[in-house]
């Protein structure tokens, strides 16, 4: 009898581990934890205002862009409250691979030429295995404007070459607050005064809060760890300071903004900006950005 | 002692037929969707959908929602920022069973015509569907799962601009798969 009942329990027991019915639904809901996935959508744009974001172009996407700074608004009405006297920018940025856009522009504040390489090293992710997105942007601007030095020599395009190279570092907190700070070096070839530095640094700060699923606030201000002297002594160069909304429509975004900086390269907006918001030196701007996919991905080729 | 061994073959003679139940499987499955409205026809890809076929009848279809490639990537971003809002729902899940099990042989290469119905889970929202038609292809040793059926955008409480005029209110979905 004994016997008979060990084997009956053994057979229960080897029954029930070969003929374990298969249930995929209960096996998945057992399975909760999410892959991380890469954070998207820290920014709106590729630029806060006058800087970049840590937003980069897909791969075979062209960003055709439109920068508008306008005069002073205590210009007046005479000036239309600065809206008479315009600079424009003109940009075309591509998306080489995933993590590395190039760029050139044509400002005409200057008569500036740039373009830059942006290499995304560090992508947030939603596990926060990575917290932060870091991006590398290394550029050159080059003022094809005549110039001259206080002698009446001719300054040579070296001479009117400057470099920067930043480091943005951001992060998305959530859904609608993102927060970047850049380190920036700007170099100059040459400057005005024996006593400035060739190489200045600041820092950037950008902030963005979405306002709605089309809408954000922006601001930018960049911090001058050491300036050039300004050629009007009673107006030296100060910090940049703007505050913008983005606005994004289908294919276009609209950044408009307010800001006391006109120039619309690095060198010019963070180290030769000599208007103060209180002074009324303010300048209404825009950037439009519009975007074309110039090569597929590969899942519709 | 005897009867321990018979019993043993025994066990193992039976439990041959009930553990038949088979789970065939791919992690690349491809589901695509596409809009089409007046004003421009929208499609995406997802090739990466995780799907699991049981040969007891059970379906099962995981996919993340940040996994749809567009030919436009501003498209893509707004799929997922204003739409799909895929940061609180990353997953799309479809469970489900074949309605007409019977006719498949797994053991012969032959095609099926059968229906699904289950449970169709997107945007966080849980909606129960009924007889979708698919082809469930046997070819040696593989299973070919395709299927194409429309879903309402609104069922599912995806909200957003541009919804029944560059979006179309019914989104056709089409499924290609071979599980191993």
């Amino acid at each position: 009898m004994k016997k008979v009942i060990l084997n009956l329990l053994l057979i229960s027991f080897l029954a029930n581990g070969f003929s374990q019915e298969v249930d995929l639904f209960k096996a998945d809901s057992a399975k909760t934890n999410e892959p991380p996935t890469p954070v998207i959508a820290t920014f709106k744009s590729t630029r806060i205002v006058h800087g970049h974001s840590i937003e980069m172009q897909a791969p075979g996407v062209l960003d055709f862009r439109v920068h508008h700074r306008f005069g002073e608004l205590s210009q007046g009405l005479y000036d239309f409250f600065g809206l008479d006297n315009a600079s424009t920018l003109i940009a075309f940025d591509y998306g080489l691979a995933k993590n590395l856009n190039i760029g050139v522009s044509r400002s005409t504040f200057l008569k500036q030429m740039e373009a830059f390489a942006k290499w995304r090293i560090l992508q947030q992710n939603t596990s926060n295995s990575t917290p932060i997105t870091a991006t590398i942007l290394a550029g050159v601007t080059n003022r094809t404007l005549d110039l001259f030095a206080a002698n009446g020599a001719k300054l040579t395009s070296s001479d009117k070459t400057q470099y920067y190279t930043q480091l943005m570092l951001a992060k998305k907190f959530n859904d609608n607050f993102s927060l970047q700070i850049s380190p920036t070096v700007v170099h100059y070839n040459l400057v005005k005064n024996t006593t400035d530095a060739n190489t200045l640094f600041s820092i950037g700060f950008g902030a963005r809060h979405k306002l709605s699923k089309r809408v954000s606030l922006n601001a930018e201000y960049y911090l001058q760890t050491n300036t050039l002297s300004s050629p009007t002594p009673n107006q030296p160069y100060i910090n940049s300071l703007a505050i913008g909304v983005d606005i994004e429509t289908g294919g276009h975004v609209f950044q408009l903004h307010l800001t006391n900086a006109r120039g619309m390269t690095a060198p010019t907006y963070i180290h030769e900006n000599n208007f103060a918001w209180d002074k009324g030196q303010i300048h209404f701007g825009f950037n439009i950005s519009r975007v074309f996919v110039v090569k597929k991905p590969k899942e519709f080729r | 002692m005897k009867r321990i061994w018979l019993a043993l073959i025994a066990v193992v003679l039976t439990s041959a037929s009930f553990a038949q139940t088979k789970v065939y499987q791919t992690k690349t499955g491809k589901v695509k969707f596409y809009s089409s409205t007046k004003a421009e026809d929208i499609e995406a890809v997802n090739n990466q959908t995780d799907v699991k076929f049981a040969t007891n009848g059970q379906l099962l279809f995981n996919l993340l929602v940040r996994g749809f490639v567009f030919p436009n990537a501003l498209m893509q971003e707004h799929f997922n920022e204003n739409y799909m809002e895929s940061t609180k729902f990353p997953k799309a899940k479809f469970m489900g069973t074949i309605d007409n099990l019977a006719l498949i042989n797994f053991s012969k290469n032959g095609k099926y015509a059968v229906t699904t119905s289950g449970t169709l889970e997107i945007h966080g929202v849980k909606q129960d569907v009924k007889a979708i038609a698919g082809v469930v292809e046997v070819v040696d040793g593989k299973l070919k799962l395709s299927s194409k059926f429309k879903i309402k955008i609104k069922d599912y409480g995806i909200k957003g601009n541009y919804i029944g005029e560059k979006i179309a209110n019914e989104i056709e979905l089409t499924i290609d798969c071979i599980l191993n």
